[in-house]
């Protein structure tokens, strides 16, 4: 019975492994210098504390955000990818659909100058 | 659809399509264009309801739907008439008087802009009286009602530059808003549980109808129906105390004020009660309320015209106590007397109306009664038709009113139900105060010194309104100037008032024999053997000359002579003797001059009680409840988390939120939380 | 593992809308200069298209699609037909106000095809999912379309509100859906009303998925405890965009009502009839009363749509779902009342925005009752129509109206509940004062404002027909009443 519960039981303990010795290993193999720059987390570019009513350009967040869409729905491909035999030419037909709905979001992207940083 | 039907229809569409021409091309055609179109439909209409008089007289009636409006489960909709005797009598008296109206309204409103836009709206409305006397179901009853209502909201409201006829016109929307809310209650009533609009069918199943009881009250069905029924008859026929709006609807030119607001909307309370009798009669409560409000609006609307100096007020005081008369008519279950009545009053009336139009006419649109005086010499024929007209209402022996009124104080007279002998009283007291104001009217108007053409300071004081917000009146020159004389109306004035003086003095003599006591009503009016006062008054009845003699010698002849004679004294022999005896009145003065406060008591009742609503649920519901109760309340309970909230809040988002997060949670308890 | 191919031919209309919003999308960037119709009337052609479409391919029977997602039976012919005539009906009146306001971009009429794109699969929904992806698509257009007029603060607040308190509406409908699903392990609607009949389900799981589902729904047609909302984003966003948001989503919302809850959920009628009363009541009466408050027009008429959309869910409530499986008439009667008080409001609320945007020009908003006054004076034709418009909302005969407010009247009745309709009655006469109101500045007071009125001639010609069918539906309305209720019976079955 419980022997079936082994291999995740083995599981938790590689994943513990992989945790854990990576940071032990960097903190005993490292050179460790350190200065205020490396010790603040790392946010998006900026200041962890600070005004809320600071000015920040918008541009970044929308080349983020378009970044994010197109990523996201980039990886379907790769489950599409994989089952691209069994699913034949009915799946290839919608995943061009669905390119094709993207590719027009993008010529809208491009052609309202989102893309551009200037 | 047989000839007949089409002429059924040609009735009411003939105004209609005076109307509709009038109306939407009233700025382009010509003014004679406008009066000669809608003149032509409604003597259309008169002449096919002669037709269709003479057709019923033969017997042919009709009953039966046109055009099927709408049908939603089984509740059918129609379009459709009921001839009979009682319809064509209507009919009749709709069309006639609304086209002597219409006649007179081209000299009335002659030098008036809106000349087209009136005569579309008088049309409209013999359209809509037409309609609402000629159906044979409740839906098209109802439509009637509001049509006629609304016609008259914007005619009392015609003159829209003038705040007194805006406040008016929105007086009498608000008052007849709550007569319509029992009216429709009154129908739903019945809707809900005869299943059926129709009259006939509703009637039929009158028996079944009178077991049942309102459904988680245990109000007999009948009677709240009929009691619904009836405030809507007493906001449409201003009975006491929804009467407010009446004397207001003065505001209104003249020639409506004689065809609305006394010869036939007004009547419209009192032809459904006719038409509901077979109701009626089951309910004696129902019965009782409608003679105790009658027989009060009766004498005490009587009371206040006789301290009005306003002419148009006087009669309109007039037409209230006169209406509390066929309303009492109706709850001793007289109801061809109430309808003899009406038909009755609504020659005489109309004539005194468009005398009193005249008058204000000749005095250029002065009022006032106390800059008039010693018309006769100026005015003749106003001057004798208004003095028909004022004989025939106070029941001068011979003259239709006397025929009419007679009836119904012997019909009161033999009632037994309860409250008849408070209506008894009340109808003879009736007959003293109706002679006395309106002998104090004709003596002021036509006799005595001439008071017109003085320095009329005080002429915008014209009525005793209280609001007086009168100032706005200067957009139309009243008053006579110095030196100028009153004159004569033209013809197309005095004609009518000739052509109504007639059936003012005959028609009563003529047909009190088949309405009262023949079988015109037969199979129409419905009463019960035990309420059936008019076959007892008719044991004394032999012929209408011998009950015209027999006037002579009774008391109300005799009540209405002091009253004239009263009025003489007052007015004619000793004329400082009101100023002197005032003083002895004074309490009972204020009073009257206040309209026994019933404007101040819907103000503060409806009005304010409306007002609070609206403001103890804003305060209560939105402020209190919402904010202060679940916001703020529920704060104190998890004070740490709201406050956190609060510190974060940036505006009323929060509690918006906060709004739908505490609805889910009541939902939750509600439906969950007890099982 | 082979898809079998679904039948797109029952959602050809959706196929059609989707489609040409990418014409319309790649049309308004490559148009000319001189071409600044184009998105407009590509729009409008759209629309027309898509109401040819639905009506072409409208058949007697239900047709299940997409794996028994996505229905297409009589009652989304009905209302999607509607849907297009009262979106092109919205983009007729709204272009004028638009230019005048430099907001007529293509964004708008893009996203007003995806929002129309959105309230089509919701109303075709027959899965949860579908129904939540309709609903999703609908409000993000909508959201962004608040927001239309980046320059005012009040549409950006507006929207930000609208945002947020969407965003925990959906919240609140999907927790529902995971419990109704973890009670009956399928999402399918005509499946989840088959499972409930399984005495294994559990009861108390679906009550509570059940609490918020309707939570969802009332936030979503603007009901009391869940409509505060509405004032805001009415008042804030620009007149065209309420006009949308007032008229065409109402259909959705009434088509989400009898989706989730009569198609899924009928044997628990009792637990959201009685919710939906309490709901409904207290809308009448907050709705009324306090809409007598205000002094602003978009704000009168939000409260007003409270207390309609109150009066639509009495309808709802009245129905008696017990007698479904023996066809009884009075069933889809009581279900036929709503839709049609549904769309009789969808028609008068289209009309009375629609004059709002008739008055105004560059420059100059009409909003505040203010601007009403006199309008006779300077147009008597459109205050005839905004006084049809006020008497049909406040029930006068003969406008669709109070055919409206009596059909479901009578369902109240006929279903037992006689104080409640006697208590919605007097809030209906409460409330028919300040659509009087309406009539009254109209008719009796001096305008503020005497500039004639300026407006292209088919928005003239459009409204004029809105006003005529407000008229004439009051006056015929059994064709369409026993359209809703056959189309009501036929999705029952």
């Amino acid at each position: 019975m419980l022997i079936e519960y082994f291999p995740i039981l083995l599981f938790i303990l590689i994943g513990i492994g992989f945790g854990f010795v990576p940071m032990i290993a960097g903190k005993l193999v490292g050179p460790s210098k350190p200065d205020p720059e490396k010790l603040s987390p790392y946010e998006c570019g900026f200041e962890a504390f600070e005004d809320t009513r600071m000015k920040f350009d918008v541009r970044y967040y929308l080349v983020a955000i378009l970044f994010i869409l197109f990523d996201l729905e980039i990886a379907f491909l790769f489950p599409w990818a994989i089952v691209l035999e069994e699913i034949g030419m009915f799946g290839f037909v919608a995943m061009m659909i669905f390119l094709g709905i993207l590719v027009v979001g993008f010529i809208y992207e491009w052609k309202k100058g989102a893309l551009d940083w200037e | 659809m047989t000839s007949m039907q089409k002429l059924y229809l040609l009735v009411p569409l003939a105004p209609l399509f005076g109307a509709a021409i009038a109306g939407l091309f009233c700025r382009v055609i010509p003014r004679w264009v406008a009066h000669s179109v809608t003149i032509l439909g409604v003597a259309v209409a008169l002449v096919a309801s002669w037709v269709i008089f003479k057709d019923v007289q033969a017997g042919n009636t009709f009953n039966g739907a046109l055009y099927t409006w709408a049908t939603s489960g089984n509740l059918k909709m129609e379009i459709g008439f009921q001839i009979d005797k009682l319809t064509v009598m209507m009919m009749m008296v709709v069309t006639s008087v609304s086209l002597m109206v219409h006649v007179y309204t081209i000299g009335y409103m002659a030098e008036d802009p809106g000349y087209n836009r009136f005569f579309s709206y008088i049309s409209l409305f013999t359209f809509s009286m037409l309609m609402l006397v000629m159906s044979n179901n409740f839906v098209q009853l109802f439509f009637g009602w509001e049509a006629v209502g609304l016609v008259s909201y914007l005619l009392i409201g015609f003159w829209f530059k003038r705040p007194t006829a805006v406040y008016a016109n929105l007086k009498a929307f608000l008052v007849n808003r709550v007569g319509d809310f029992g009216f429709l209650l009154g129908i739903g009533l019945i809707a809900a549980y005869a299943g059926t609009l129709n009259y006939a069918e509703v009637f039929a199943k009158r028996e079944e109808l009178v077991a049942m009881t309102v459904a988680g009250t245990g109000w007999p069905l009948l009677t709240a129906a009929c009691i619904g029924l009836f405030i809507g008859a007493m906001g449409k026929s201003a009975q006491v105390p929804l009467h407010v709006w009446l004397p207001d609807s003065m505001e209104g030119p003249t020639p409506i004020s004689a065809l609305i607001h006394a010869a036939t909307m007004v009547t419209a309370g009192i032809f459904m009660v006719t038409r509901m009798s077979p109701l009626f009669e089951l309910s004696e409560t129902a019965l009782s309320f409608v003679l105790v409000i009658g027989a009060t609006t009766a004498l005490f609307m009587g009371f206040l015209g006789i301290i009005q100096n306003d002419i148009k007020r006087v009669v309109a005081y007039s037409t209230l106590s006169q209406l509390g008369y066929m309303t009492v008519a109706l709850g001793v279950s007289a109801y061809s007397a109430a309808v003899f009545h009406l038909m009755t009053h609504a020659f005489f009336k109309a004539l005194l109306f468009l005398g009193a139009g005249s008058v204000i006419m000749g005095m250029h649109h002065d009022q006032d009664m106390r800059n008039m005086g010693g018309l006769w010499k100026y005015m003749p024929l106003t001057w004798i038709t208004s003095l028909i007209g004022s004989l025939a209402l106070i029941g001068v022996p011979f003259l239709s009113g006397f025929y009419s009124k007679d009836s119904i104080i012997e019909a009161v007279h033999f009632s037994n139900i309860p409250g008849a002998g408070y209506a008894y009283f009340c109808v003879v007291a009736g007959v003293f105060i109706t002679a006395f104001y309106s002998f104090r009217m004709y003596f002021r108007v036509f006799h005595g010194p001439e008071n017109f053409g003085k320095a009329h300071d005080d002429h915008h004081a014209h009525g005793d309104d209280h609001h007086g917000d009168d100032d706005d009146h200067h957009d139309e020159h009243h008053g006579l100037a110095p030196g100028q004389k009153p004159h004569e109306s033209p013809w197309v004035v005095w004609l009518p008032l000739v052509l109504l003086a007639v059936p003012s003095m005959f028609i009563g003599y003529y047909t009190i024999q088949p309405m009262l006591f023949g079988d015109w009503f037969a199979g129409i009016v419905t009463v019960l053997p035990q309420h059936d006062v008019l076959a007892k008054a008719g044991e004394h009845f032999h012929s209408a000359a011998g009950m015209a003699m027999h006037g002579f010698t009774a008391l109300p002849f005799w009540l209405a002579l002091g009253g004239v004679v009263l009025a003489w004294v007052m007015y004619i022999l000793v004329p400082s003797l009101p100023g002197r005896i005032a003083p002895l009145f004074a309490p009972i003065t204020k009073v009257l001059e206040n309209k026994y406060f019933f404007d101040r008591f819907n103000e503060i009742v409806f009005a304010g009680g409306a007002r609070l609503l609206g403001r103890g649920l804003w305060a209560a519901g939105d402020r209190t409840i919402i904010d202060g109760v679940l916001v703020n309340g529920s704060a104190s309970a998890v004070g740490a988390v709201a406050r956190l909230a609060r510190g974060i809040q940036t505006g009323y988002i929060y509690r918006y939120a906060f709004a739908m997060v505490i609805g889910v949670c009541l939902l939750l308890v509600w439906r969950l939380g007890f099982k | 593992m082979n898809f079998p191919l679904p039948d797109f031919f029952p959602a050809s209309a959706e196929i059609f809308v989707l489609v040409m919003a990418c014409v319309v999308l790649l049309a308004d960037l490559f148009k000319s200069e001189r071409q600044g119709w184009l998105p407009y009337l590509l729009t409008l052609a759209t629309l027309a298209g898509a109401l040819a479409i639905q009506v072409g391919t409208a058949g007697a029977d239900t047709t299940l699609t997409f794996s028994g997602m996505f229905v297409d039976d009589r009652l989304s012919d009905v209302l999607k037909s509607c849907l297009y005539i009262t979106v092109f009906a919205v983009v007729v009146y709204s272009r004028d106000y638009l230019m005048a306001r430099g907001l007529e971009r293509g964004e708008y009429y893009l996203l007003v095809l995806f929002a129309t794109l959105g309230m089509q699969v919701m109303i075709s929904a027959n899965h949860f999912l579908t129904l939540y992806l309709g609903l999703e698509l609908l409000s993000l257009a909508i959201y962004a379309l608040v927001a239309l007029d980046r320059e005012s603060a009040r549409s950006t607040e507006a929207a930000m509100k609208y945002f947020v308190l969407g965003a925990l509406a959906s919240g609140l409908l999907l927790y529902g859906m995971s419990m109704i699903y973890g009670a009956t392990g399928t999402l399918e609607i005509s499946a989840i009303a088959r499972k409930l009949s399984d005495p294994a389900t559990n009861m108390d799981v679906l009550r509570f998925g059940l609490v918020f589902l309707v939570a969802g729904l009332a936030f979503k047609i603007g009901v009391v405890p869940f409509h505060m909302w509405i004032p805001d984003v009415y008042h804030g966003a620009p007149t065209a965009i309420t006009l949308l948001i007032g008229s065409a989503p109402k259909l959705a919302g009434f088509s989400m009502a009898i989706r989730l809850l009569v198609d899924g959920l009928p044997t628990l009628a009792v637990e959201w009839q009685q919710m939906l009363m309490m709901l409904a009541v207290l809308s009448i009466a907050l709705g009324n009363v306090v809409a007598i408050a205000q002094t602003n027009v978009k704000r009168m008429l939000a409260y007003s749509t409270i207390s309609h959309m109150g009066f639509m869910l009495l309808g709802l409530v009245s129905g008696v779902i017990e007698l479904r499986a023996s066809g009884d008439i009075q069933l889809s009667y009581a279900f036929g009342s709503a839709m049609f008080y549904t769309i009789a409001y969808v028609l008068m609320s289209a009309a009375a925005f629609g004059v709002l945007l008739l008055l105004t020009r560059a420059g100059v908003e009409a909003e505040t009752l203010d601007d009403l006054k006199g309008l006779n004076r300077r147009s008597p034709w459109f205050a005839a129509v905004l006084m049809m418009v006020m008497f049909s909302m406040a029930g006068i005969p003969f406008f669709i109206g109070f055919f409206a407010k009596l059909a479901v009247l009578q369902a109240v009745v006929a279903a037992g509940y006689l104080y409640t309709a006697v208590f919605a009655v007097m809030l209906s006469l409460i409330g028919a004062f300040f659509y009087l109101r309406v009539v009254k500045l109209m008719y009796f007071d001096e305008p503020l404002d005497t500039a004639p009125l300026v407006a292209s001639s088919e928005m003239r010609a459009l409204l004029s027909v809105n006003a005529l069918a407000i008229a004439v539906i009051g006056l015929m309305p059994q064709s369409l009443l026993t359209l809703c209720a056959t189309a009501l019976g036929q999705a029952m079955k």
